[in-house]
């Protein structure tokens, strides 16, 4: 299990066995309109071996989050807040050259659109042993042996003729394998995947996934998986972080988070998609509204103008507070827990099916 | 073929929407053994054509008034280009398209016309499909404009009213498109696709560029409009749920080809094609009691349409490809123990029952490789 238990205001210390945690990470980009606080008052921990799922939708603050836990953000642009502890070391004031030498090594990422990601102008084999090369000190030859034995451990056809092909060669999957094979290069310890499936056909996500799933089994990494498809996390993840509004709403383990959420947004996306087994003559449940601006959330809690239960809760304090999420299991809604369970198997367990 | 193929199609229907079948059995929109091959030019000094994307390859299918027909597929698989052959945004290059009788494949501009309004399109970005420079009410009152229709009470009341429709504000008129979000610039695009009351609409991928949860709200006015209006559709998208929530009929394509077609229940819950069964195995399920199903996990990506594998395209991903796959092609056709309707066009089809089926097949080797590792270790 993963341990989830601070609160999103106790930036204490971390606890023993977390090997990342994020600390009431904050991160707000100035532009021309205005700040953009594209993350408030982020915590979470992740433990060696297991992976922790992030879905929310597009603006939600799961990639900034993730592009600041590895130092990818513009400095100069950026303002970032709190505390990111890789096995007790902190990132945010680390510097470039510190960072340098964890990113690739300790920490690597999958990104989602592999054509980009990939630079046109190298072979595939010398993009995937430069990391090795850089952080082992191994010589140009080790570095392509091992990309070679890399690239058939993710299942890249004749490895030995492949590893001189460049990307444009190779077809979308196995471009999302060439890259894992490069992030895994030098064993690390905690591995980023930003939607790595999301632009692939289904028959090759599956591959993908089950290829990630094994891959982590073998090399112990930690996986953090960030999705808006909840099949996808129900399938990989141990514990689940739903975001909205660069803020975590809910979080616990995906047995709990996805059979008994607690958060109207939660339900909202359990609702607004249809399953292969769900009931086709009842229409959809989507979330009324769209997601709002970052630039000037609501006030209170930033789901209240699409919550349809905010009448529920006394005295308006969905629109003046703030709600926090508390220790370990649950979720930042004013609703009492009794509420959140009764809401829940009445109105919107049955439309589940 | 195609001619049986059409007669089993037919009566297909039947099951499906029954009430229609009173009204009117012909079908609204008959397909046959369409192809549009795109080709490829090189060479020099003089570039000719050297080759030919086999997009779509021989395509047969029927759209009854007021039904939803899903089509499904992975990334080039021709479902799009499918879709712009109907609205004949693409010349065809083959096979014949008779909407209501009318055989439409090779009309001209002038005897289209008339057909435009009553096929209609809505795109799948919706932030390329609307003209930033026209306001709202001008790209919703396009159509109506370019047909001469002048509805009762004018056009700007019948286009606010059609606002109010797709669940816009009305006082939007003015608006420009920069000035909505993306679930909302999808509206307009169903408001623009709906003003003429068509009696087809062909969407391509509607709500895949949109949030999950605006994709629901996109979804839900797709089926108000198309219940409320009788408007067939011809549901085109590559996530199954949703082709699922929204068809009562559903075509499988692979390279350009039809593999299986059939009611949503057969085609979903009994599949016979293997490639559907893999497709439906793949889909990551977000119920995580849920009875667990066989894993198939194919090896490699979809081939090029360039050079399609010869006999049955998906023999090179099949589990149970043998040689005859290799030197005969399938015919798409109704085989034992399928409902009638059900057409799959496979040499060694699945068994029409899950029973016997639970085994994982796994093909793709470094799975495979890194399972058994796995396994022995533990």
């Amino acid at each position: 299990m993963t341990t989830l238990t601070k609160t999103e205001d106790a930036p204490a210390p971390t606890g023993g066995d977390a090997f990342l945690s994020v600390r009431d990470l904050k991160v707000q980009f100035s532009t021309e309109d205005g700040i953009v606080k594209a993350v408030d008052g982020l915590s979470f921990d992740i433990e060696r071996g297991k992976t922790l799922g992030i879905v929310g939708e597009s603006g939600s603050g799961k990639s900034v989050t993730n592009l600041t836990v590895l130092g990818l953000h513009n400095r100069k642009s950026t303002h970032v807040e709190g505390e990111i502890l890789l096995e007790g070391k902190e990132l945010i004031t680390a510097t470039e050259p510190e960072l340098e030498k964890l990113r690739g090594n300790k920490m690597a990422m999958i990104f989602q659109d592999s054509l980009t990601a990939l630079s046109p102008y190298y072979t595939v084999g010398r993009q995937i042993s430069e990391p090795f090369r850089k952080h082992t000190g191994a010589s140009k030859k080790e570095a392509r042996d091992r990309a070679i034995q890399m690239l058939e451990k993710v299942g890249i056809p004749h490895p030995k003729q492949r590893v001189d092909d460049y990307p444009h060669q190779f077809s979308g999957g196995m471009r999302q394998r060439a890259m894992i094979a490069m992030s895994l290069v030098c064993n690390p310890d905690l591995l980023i995947a930003d939607e790595p499936t999301t632009a692939l056909d289904v028959t090759v996500q599956a591959q993908i996934l089950d290829l990630l799933k094994d891959l982590q089994q073998e090399f112990g990494s930690a996986i953090i998986m960030i999705t808006h498809d909840l099949g996808v996390v129900a399938n990989m993840a141990d514990d689940l972080l739903v975001m909205y509004a660069g803020r975590a709403v809910e979080r616990g383990s995906v047995r709990e988070v996805l059979k008994s959420p607690e958060h109207p947004y939660t339900w909202g996306l359990l609702g607004s998609m249809p399953r292969l087994n769900s009931d086709v003559d009842e229409p959809l449940l989507p979330i009324p509204g769209s997601p709002p601006s970052l630039l000037n959330p609501p006030s209170g809690c930033p789901f209240h103008p699409r919550c349809a239960f905010t009448d529920k809760v006394e005295g308006g304090k969905c629109k003046g507070d703030r709600p926090t999420l508390p220790v370990g299991r649950g979720s930042a809604c004013h609703l009492t827990a009794d509420q959140k369970q009764q809401v829940f198997i009445e109105t919107i367990q049955p439309r589940l099916g | 073929m195609t001619m049986s193929e059409n007669n089993q199609t037919t009566t297909a229907v039947a099951e499906a929407i029954p009430q229609q079948r009173d009204a009117d059995s012909a079908p609204l929109l008959q397909v046959k053994d369409l192809k549009k091959h795109f080709p490829i030019k090189g060479g020099f000094p003089i570039r000719r054509t050297i080759g030919a994307v086999k997009a779509v390859d021989g395509v047969s299918f029927d759209v009854f008034r007021g039904e939803a027909l899903g089509l499904v597929g992975e990334s080039g698989c021709g479902k799009s280009t499918t879709g712009r052959l109907l609205t004949r945004l693409y010349e065809p290059t083959h096979g014949t398209i008779t909407y209501n009788g009318q055989d439409i494949s090779t009309a001209n501009r002038k005897q289209l016309a008339p057909i435009r309004s009553e096929i209609q399109m809505i795109f799948q970005d919706p932030y390329a499909s609307l003209n930033p420079r026209q306001t709202v009410g001008s790209i919703i009152a396009g159509p109506m404009e370019i047909n001469g229709i002048n509805p009762p009470g004018g056009r700007e009341a019948r286009v606010r009213e059609l606002l109010e429709i797709v669940g816009l504000n009305p006082e939007h008129y003015n608006r420009f498109p920069h000035e909505f979000s993306g679930g909302q610039r999808q509206r307009i695009g169903v408001a623009r696709a709906v003003a003429l009351e068509p009696k087809l609409i062909v969407a391509d991928e509607p709500v895949s560029a949109l949030d999950v949860s605006i994709q629901a709200q996109v979804v839900n006015l797709l089926q108000k409009v198309q219940r409320e209006m009788g408007i067939a559709f011809v549901f085109i998208a590559h996530d199954l749920a949703i082709v699922r929530h929204f068809s009562q009929r559903v075509a499988v394509m692979y390279l350009g080809k039809i593999v299986e077609i059939a009611d949503r229940d057969s085609l979903y819950n009994r599949p016979r094609h293997p490639y559907t069964h893999a497709l439906m195995s793949a889909v990551p399920n977000a119920d995580i009691d849920a009875v667990k199903k066989e894993r198939i996990r194919l090896e490699g990506d979809v081939p090029s349409p360039i050079s399609p594998p010869s006999g049955c395209r998906f023999r090179t991903r099949c589990w149970k490809a043998q040689d005859k796959c290799a030197t005969e092609e399938p015919p798409l056709v109704q085989i034992s123990g399928s409902r009638e309707g059900h057409l799959t066009a496979c040499h060694f089809p699945e068994e029409p029952t899950t029973a016997d089926r639970g085994e994982d097949i796994v093909l793709d080797p470094a799975l495979a490789a890194l399972e058994d590792e796995s396994g022995a270790n533990a």
